[in-house]
């Protein structure tokens, strides 16, 4: 009976061209390898946030008035409530972690010269999506940390060069953090943002099709993907969802205190994890460099950095043409030691 | 004859702040001594501020460079007024309504009546000039508004003011009263609040009176103490305390919290234990020895259920349990308990009970919160742990899996 409803599909889905595709798709083998499955605990962490992000939305409501309470509500009364939204918490940040170290693995094993310039663009595309995905899931429960976090990174942001002050009203939806804020971050959180990421996810994962998987080596040997890659992508998936586990158990995401719009911000606010690096750079600036404010200044530099890191597949190729690799790694290692030394310094200080 | 100085006074003002050139200052800056301080501290007070001049309150001339001329007494020079009638002196202008309020519409101009009735007034009219006059507490020639930090009636610097004289053994030698007030006030509550910057708490003046300033006597001390404790007040009226007190000429609540040196009330007072207030009256027996030891009986027992209930959602918070609402219990068992502190003041036993029964109950749920999230703590870890093997024989499996497929099909 199984073989006759197997060719029924078959008939109409042509499986069959499906089967001989994986067949023929091979991994390459190398010291690397491992890096390779970063991409697909990634995809695996971002489908755990669609699923727990779902059900939370079966009781979460996005007014000032009541999404604290219902985040309450979903942790103490909702049978695993708390699980899931502990799980939906963790798993955000293991994603951004994850495809930070995916883009750096990509990086240092050189996987984003020609043809897969594409490849790599999306991939921080997708990044700068978790990263928004991140600042604007961090309001939802509008507690009093996510609350003064939100207003002073909308106000990093409302410092960016002529589009500032457009983009600070279209974030907060008037000119403070506000019940229409949340509004409209939940806005972008469960439906512009994950619009978006679906499509480009389906980019990334097409053009990962079709141009293979790289290799720094021309000559390494290569496994199949089905099965043996796809099991050791399984296992790697497995290994996450213990330690994604063991977080929300032993770990469950805090609720913290309701936001109160008219209390002095608490000492000590800082962002989240993957924002201290900026927070503690503008942080360090003087309240003027030169003629400009030192804020103006802090963010206009990030922006040409993340700019200039962005267009990695063409300054990079083109000093791997002139045999300057070693520059190329250099350049990954000091953003790297930035990134690690200064959001190390931006939670110890 | 009365009104004569305050016409020159009056005449003095309108020709003064129609001078731009005063010879006062200068003249009184090359003088020296005592003579040169009006100059030098003139600067910072509130009536230059205004706009009034030297003459505004002196009289004279000051457009004159000539000093017999500037200090003529038929151009109303009054001079340094004699002690005694300082008061009048200040309220020449400061009972004048029409005047003051074209400064500042809400000046009180009752000043000089009040302290005819203070003490301080008393005494002075039976001619001693050691009591306080105005520039005792408000300084002279640099008198600042009350609501400068630094003048000597700003909230905060009343009691070191009123302790100038106060404090001062061979000052109040004569009047035969304790100097120890600001000593024993600077040990209180009251104190701690003010100098923590709460300014409306209080200082000497708010019990004693300002201007009328005046001891409260024995009938009236629970009267001030209940302008603000208004519930106490209210509890302590209608107690039976109010009229043994005053059978045995007993102030109302500085019996048992002191005047001065009004302390924190610790619950160690209370009741007929070492410490205790109520043993020193109330002996075995008698009804009130009993009313206190139940009372605090009552409140012990409250106090231990809400130690015992913030012990155990203290250990479940750290856990990581989520424990807002037992928090909630737990800040509504507290108020039962400051409720039950204050219904001592009624020493009516039941009063006390009805909040502490309320704040054990509350302390019960908290207690029953955090046991059950203590439960679910270790439900959570015993299916994260069968949830891990699951996984751990899960991986353990795709790993023979994987080498079982390679060895037969090597990559």
């Amino acid at each position: 009976m199984w073989n006759g409803v197997g060719a029924w599909f078959n008939d109409r889905l042509d499986l069959d061209s499906i089967r001989r595709f994986m067949a023929h798709k091979r991994v390459p083998v190398h010291s690397g390898t491992v890096w390779y499955y970063l991409g697909g605990i990634t995809l695996f962490l971002f489908a755990i946030q669609v699923v727990t992000g779902v059900l939370l939305l079966l009781y979460y409501r996005p007014t000032a008035s009541d999404a604290f309470e219902s985040v309450q509500f979903i942790t103490t009364r909702v049978h695993f409530g708390w699980l899931i939204r502990s799980i939906h918490s963790w798993s955000a940040n293991l994603m951004v972690l994850s495809a930070m170290l995916h883009m750096f693995s990509t990086f240092f094993l050189g996987a984003y010269k020609r043809p897969r310039e594409l490849t790599w663009l999306s991939g921080m595309a997708l990044l700068f999506l978790a990263l928004a995905f991140g600042f604007s899931g961090y309001l939802l429960p509008w507690n009093t940390l996510s609350f003064f976090a939100t207003k002073v990174g909308t106000e990093s942001a409302g410092s960016m060069p002529l589009i500032g002050p457009a983009l600070l009203k279209l974030l907060r939806g008037g000119n403070d953090v506000t019940g229409a804020t949340l509004t409209r971050f939940f806005g972008f959180h469960v439906a512009v943002l994950p619009g978006i990421a679906t499509m480009l996810i389906l980019f990334h994962l097409a053009l990962v099709q079709r141009w293979g998987i790289s290799s720094p080596k021309e000559d390494a040997p290569t496994m199949p993907f089905f099965p043996n890659f796809a099991l050791r992508e399984m296992v790697a998936w497995y290994g996450a969802l213990a330690i994604l586990g063991s977080l929300a158990a032993l770990f469950p995401w805090e609720l913290g205190v309701k936001a109160d719009p008219f209390a002095p911000a608490p000492a000590g606010i800082r962002p989240e994890w993957y924002f201290l690096a900026v927070f503690y750079t503008l942080k360090l600036l003087p309240s003027k460099v030169w003629l400009f404010e030192g804020e103006l200044v802090g963010i206009f530099g990030l922006m040409v950095g993340v700019i200039f890191w962005t267009l990695t597949p063409f300054w990079a190729t083109h000093l791997e043409n002139q045999g300057k690799r070693h520059v190329v790694q250099s350049i990954g290692a000091i953003v790297i030691g930035y990134l690690v030394v200064f959001s190390a310094l931006g939670y110890w200080k | 004859m009365k009104l004569l100085p305050l016409l020159f006074v009056s005449l003095g003002v309108i020709s003064a702040q129609n001078t731009t050139q005063s010879t006062c200052r200068t003249c009184h800056a090359s003088l020296g001594g005592d003579l040169q301080k009006p100059a030098d501290l003139i600067h910072d007070d509130i009536h230059i501020q205004m706009g009034l001049t030297c003459a505004s309150c002196h009289g004279g001339d000051p457009s004159n460079s000539d000093m017999a001329g500037a200090m003529n007494p038929d151009k109303g020079f009054v001079g340094a007024p004699e002690r005694q009638k300082i008061p009048e002196f200040c309220a020449n202008c400061h009972s004048d309504a029409v005047f003051m309020h074209r400064y500042n519409p809400q000046q009180r101009v009752d000043q000089l009546a009040l302290y005819k009735t203070s003490v301080h007034g008393k005494l002075l009219a039976k001619g001693d000039t050691a009591v306080a006059v105005c520039p005792d507490c408000h300084s002279v020639h640099n008198i600042r508004s009350v609501k400068d930090p630094q003048a000597p009636v700003y909230p905060l610097n009343v009691p070191q003011t009123c302790g100038n004289c106060h404090a001062n053994p061979q000052h109040m030698a004569k009047y035969g009263i304790p100097t120890d007030q600001l000593a024993q006030y600077r040990t209180s509550v009251h104190w701690a609040a003010l100098k923590g910057g709460d300014l409306s708490a209080p200082n000497c003046a708010t019990c004693h009176g300002n201007h009328g300033a005046t001891p409260p006597g024995v009938e009236s001390v629970a009267r001030v103490c209940g302008t603000c404790h208004v519930v106490f007040d209210n509890l302590f009226q209608a107690s039976p305390h109010r009229s043994a007190f005053a059978a045995r000429g007993l102030g109302g609540c500085v019996v048992c919290h002191s005047n001065h040196a009004v302390h924190a009330p610790t619950l160690e007072v209370l009741g007929v234990g070492q410490g205790a207030i109520c043993g020193r009256c109330h002996k075995q027996g008698d009804s009130g020895y009993a009313t206190a030891q139940g009372m605090r009986q009552q409140i012990d027992n409250l106090r231990a259920a809400l130690a015992r209930a913030e012990s155990i959602v203290n250990q479940a918070d750290q856990a990581g349990m989520e424990m807002s609402e037992a928090r909630l219990e737990l800040a509504s068992a507290n108020g039962e308990y400051v409720k039950s502190r204050v219904q001592v003041h009624s020493l009516v036993l039941s009063s006390v009970e009805t909040p502490v029964k309320a704040g054990e109950a509350d302390a019960q749920k908290a207690y029953d919160m955090g046991v059950a999230a203590l439960h679910e703590r270790n439900v959570r870890r015993l299916g994260l742990l069968v949830s891990l093997l699951a996984i751990g024989m899960t991986l353990a499996g795709l790993v023979v899996g994987i080498r079982r497929l390679e060895t037969k099909r090597p990559g």
